[in-house]
C-alpha cells in the first residue's frame, strides 16, 4: 500500500545531498550517487517492477547497490541473496519468497535459475529516466542469516527497522567515506551501507578475491574514514603490512566476540582512531556498542530505563527487544521473539566484576564430562598471548570425557615454531582459567578459514 | 617397534605437560592411581590416536574398559597388531 509520508532508501540519500564528491566504489568501478538521479542502471524501468518480489543475484556488491536505491518503496519485497548462497537452495528460495523477477547482473546464484521467473538486468550504464518513479510503498528487505549448515533462514526486516535511531553514537559526520569487510548482503555490511548513504557520505565496498593487503590499500586511496569488521577480519587485516599506512578515524567490530587482545592490537595500530566494538544480530538487529577499550559491556545497560535497546539475560543469554529487531523470519512458522517482543540472540553472557563478558554461542558448548566449555572463552584467553595471531578452539570427541578441549593456533610471523612457546601459552590459558577449559592439545595452523560472513569458521564435533 | 614404549613415553609427557606427579609405571597400577587424571587420559588417548593411528575405544560395543596399566597397553596391542 503506498504510504505518502514513506520516505524510501533513495529520498534519504538524496535528503544527504547529491553531491559530486559523493560516490560507491568497489575494485572493479564506482558510480557517483548523482547520476542515479538522472537515470536508471536497471535494464528496465523500476515502475514495471512495482508491487513485486525481487531477489537480488550479483557476485559483486555495487550493482546490488544500485538496484537497492532504485527498487526501495517500489517493489513489495526485496531478497539480499549473499554470494555464497548455494544455487541448491535456490529453487526453494524463489518459491518461500514469492519471487516474481531476479534482478542480476548475470553473475551470483540465481543468474541461471530464471525458469518461470522474469529476469532483469543490471547494466554498467545509466539510462536516461523517462520520469521518476514514486517511491512510496514500504519495501520489505529480506536478509538470509549466516548459518553455517543447511538452508539459512530469511528474516523480514524493513528500512526503518534496519536504520531505526540508535543510542550508539555512531557520528554521522557528512563527509564520511564508510566500508566494511562485510558484505552488504549481510546484516553488518548492510547497516555500513546504509550508515553512509543515509548520513550523506559515500561507501567503499570491499570485493571477493581481493586480497586484505589490497582491499587496505585502497580503502586508503579512497580516503576511507569509517571501517568496520568482525574480529577475524581485523586479526586478519593486522598481519598486512598494508595495515601500516592505513588511518581511519573510526574502526568498529561486531559479528563475533571482540577480546581484549583485538581491542589492545587494534589500539596500538591505529592510535588515532576511536575504536568501538558493536552487538548486533540479522534477526535482534544493533542494541549497543561499547567505546571504553574494554572487552565486554557495562552490567548497566541491562534493563537500563530509556535505551533504545531493551536488554535483558535469561538462563545466560542475551534477549533484545527494540525497533530495530527484525519482524519475523519467512516461511517456516519459527518464532523470532518471546511473548514480551524480546528477541533471544544465542548468545551466552557472564558477569565478572561490572561488566558482562560474551562467552561464546548456546550451541557452541564443549561438553568436557559434563562442565561447559565455551570455545571463545579459551580464544580469548589464548589470543592474549604475544605470539599468537589468532586461535580456533574445538571440541574434540573423546571415548573418556566425551570431548576434551584443543586449540588450532596460528601464530605471528617472526614468533618462531609452537614447540618453543608451547608451555608458555599453556601456562597462560591455566592463570586464566580452571583445568578443564585449559586446551589438551595445541596445534600450529598456518591460518583459519573466514567464512564469507566474516565469523571463523567453527566445524561442530 | 612395540606400542609399550609409545605410551609409557606419550605418559610422562602428558604428566610432565599437566604437572601431574607420576606413580611408578607398573603393569598392575591402577590407571586412576597412576597421578593421571580422566582429563589426562582422555589426552592420552588423543595424542595415542594422533601418533599411532588408532583409538581402540573407538569400536562400537564391548570393549571392556581397562582398569590397569597393563590393561591399557594390552587394548592397544590388540588393536595394533
Amino acid at each position: 500500500m503506498p504510504q505518502p509520508d514513506y520516505r524510501s532508501l533513495w529520498d534519504l540519500t538524496a535528503s544527504g545531498g547529491l553531491s559530486s564528491r559523493r560516490f560507491v566504489a568497489d575494485a572493479s568501478g564506482r558510480f557517483v550517487l548523482a547520476d542515479l538521479a538522472r537515470g536508471r542502471s536497471l535494464t528496465v524501468a523500476p515502475e514495471t517492477l512495482r508491487g513485486q518480489s525481487v531477489l537480488l543475484s550479483c557476485e559483486r556488491q555495487l550493482p546490488a547497490v544500485q538496484a537497492l536505491l532504485q527498487l526501495d518503496g517500489i517493489a513489495r519485497r526485496i531478497l539480499l541473496c549473499p554470494p555464497d548462497l548455494a544455487p541448491v537452495h535456490v529453487p526453494a528460495v524463489l518459491e518461500e519468497g514469492e519471487v516474481d523477477a531476479i534482478v542480476s547482473d548475470g553473475t551470483g546464484p540465481a543468474a541461471q535459475s530464471a525458469g518461470a521467473v522474469r529476469m532483469i538486468g543490471i547494466g554498467s550504464q545509466f539510462i536516461k529516466n523517462e520520469q521518476a518513479p514514486g517511491r512510496d510503498s514500504p519495501t520489505e528487505w529480506l536478509l538470509f542469516t549466516s548459518g553455517t549448515t543447511g538452508r539459512p533462514k530469511i528474516v523480514v526486516h524493513t528500512l526503518a527497522s534496519l536504520a531505526g535511531p540508535l543510542d550508539d553514537g555512531m557520528a554521522i559526520a557528512s563527509d564520511a567515506v564508510w566500508s566494511t569487510f562485510y558484505d552488504i548482503r549481510r546484516y553488518g555490511g548492510l547497516q555500513i551501507l546504509l550508515r553512509a548513504l543515509l548520513g550523506g557520505g559515500s561507501m567503499v565496498l570491499s570485493q571477493a578475491h581481493e586480497s586484505v593487503a589490497d582491499f587496505l590499500a585502497r580503502a586508503q586511496r579512497c580516503g576511507v574514514t569509517h571501517i568496520s569488521g568482525t574480529p577475524s577480519h581485523w586479526r586478519r587485516a593486522l598481519m598486512s603490512p598494508a595495515a601500516r599506512d592505513f588511518t581511519p578515524a573510526y574502526v568498529r567490530l561486531s559479528g563475533e566476540v571482540a577480546d581484549q587482545a583485538i581491542l589492545n592490537s587494534l589500539a596500538a595500530a591505529f592510535p588515532r582512531s576511536s575504536i568501538a566494538h558493536a552487538f548486533a544480530s540479522t534477526e535482534a538487529g544493533v542494541a549497543f556498542d561499547v567505546r571504553d577499550g574494554l572487552a565486554g559491556f557495562p552490567a548497566a545497560l541491562i534493563g537500563q530505563a530509556g535505551a533504545k535497546a531493551d536488554l535483558r539475560v535469561v538462563d545466560g543469554s542475551l534477549r533484545i527487544r527494540s525497533a530495530r529487531t527484525a519482524s519475523r523470519y519467512l516461511g517456516d512458522g519459527h518464532r523470532l521473539a518471546d511473548a514480551d517482543g524480546f528477541v533471544d540472540t544465542g548468545d551466552m553472557l557472564e558477569l565478572r566484576g561490572g561488566r558482562y563478558y560474551f562467552v561464546g554461542r548456546r550451541e557452541g558448548i564443549i561438553n568436557i564430562g559434563g562442565q561447559k566449555v565455551h570455545p571463545e572463552e579459551v580464544e580469548a584467553v589464548i589470543n592474549q598471548h604475544p605470539a599468537v595471531q589468532m586461535a580456533r578452539v574445538r571440541g574434540r570427541p573423546s571415548p573418556i570425557t566425551g570431548a576434551i578441549v584443543v586449540a588450532d593456533i596460528v601464530l605471528r610471523s617472526g614468533s618462531g615454531t609452537l614447540e618453543t612457546i608451547r608451555d608458555d601459552i599453556l601456562e597462560t590459558c591455566r592463570r586464566a582459567l580452571p583445568p578443564h577449559k585449559v586446551p589438551a592439545m595445541l596445534t600450529e595452523v598456518a591460518g583459519l578459514e573466514i567464512a564469507e560472513s566474516g565469523k571463523l569458521v567453527r566445524r561442530r564435533a | 617397534m612395540s606400542v609399550r614404549p609409545i605410551i609409557l613415553d606419550h605418559i610422562v609427557r602428558i604428566a610432565e605437560q599437566q604437572k601431574k606427579p607420576l606413580a611408578p609405571l607398573t603393569d598392575d597400577l591402577p590407571l586412576l592411581e597412576s597421578g593421571l587424571d580422566s582429563l589426562c587420559i582422555a589426552v592420552l588417548v588423543a595424542s595415542l590416536d594422533d601418533s599411532l593411528g588408532v583409538d581402540p575405544f573407538d569400536r562400537d560395543g564391548d570393549v571392556p574398559f581397562p582398569v590397569t596399566l597393563g590393561d591399557f597397553i594390552e587394548l592397544y596391542e590388540h588393536a595394533t597388531a
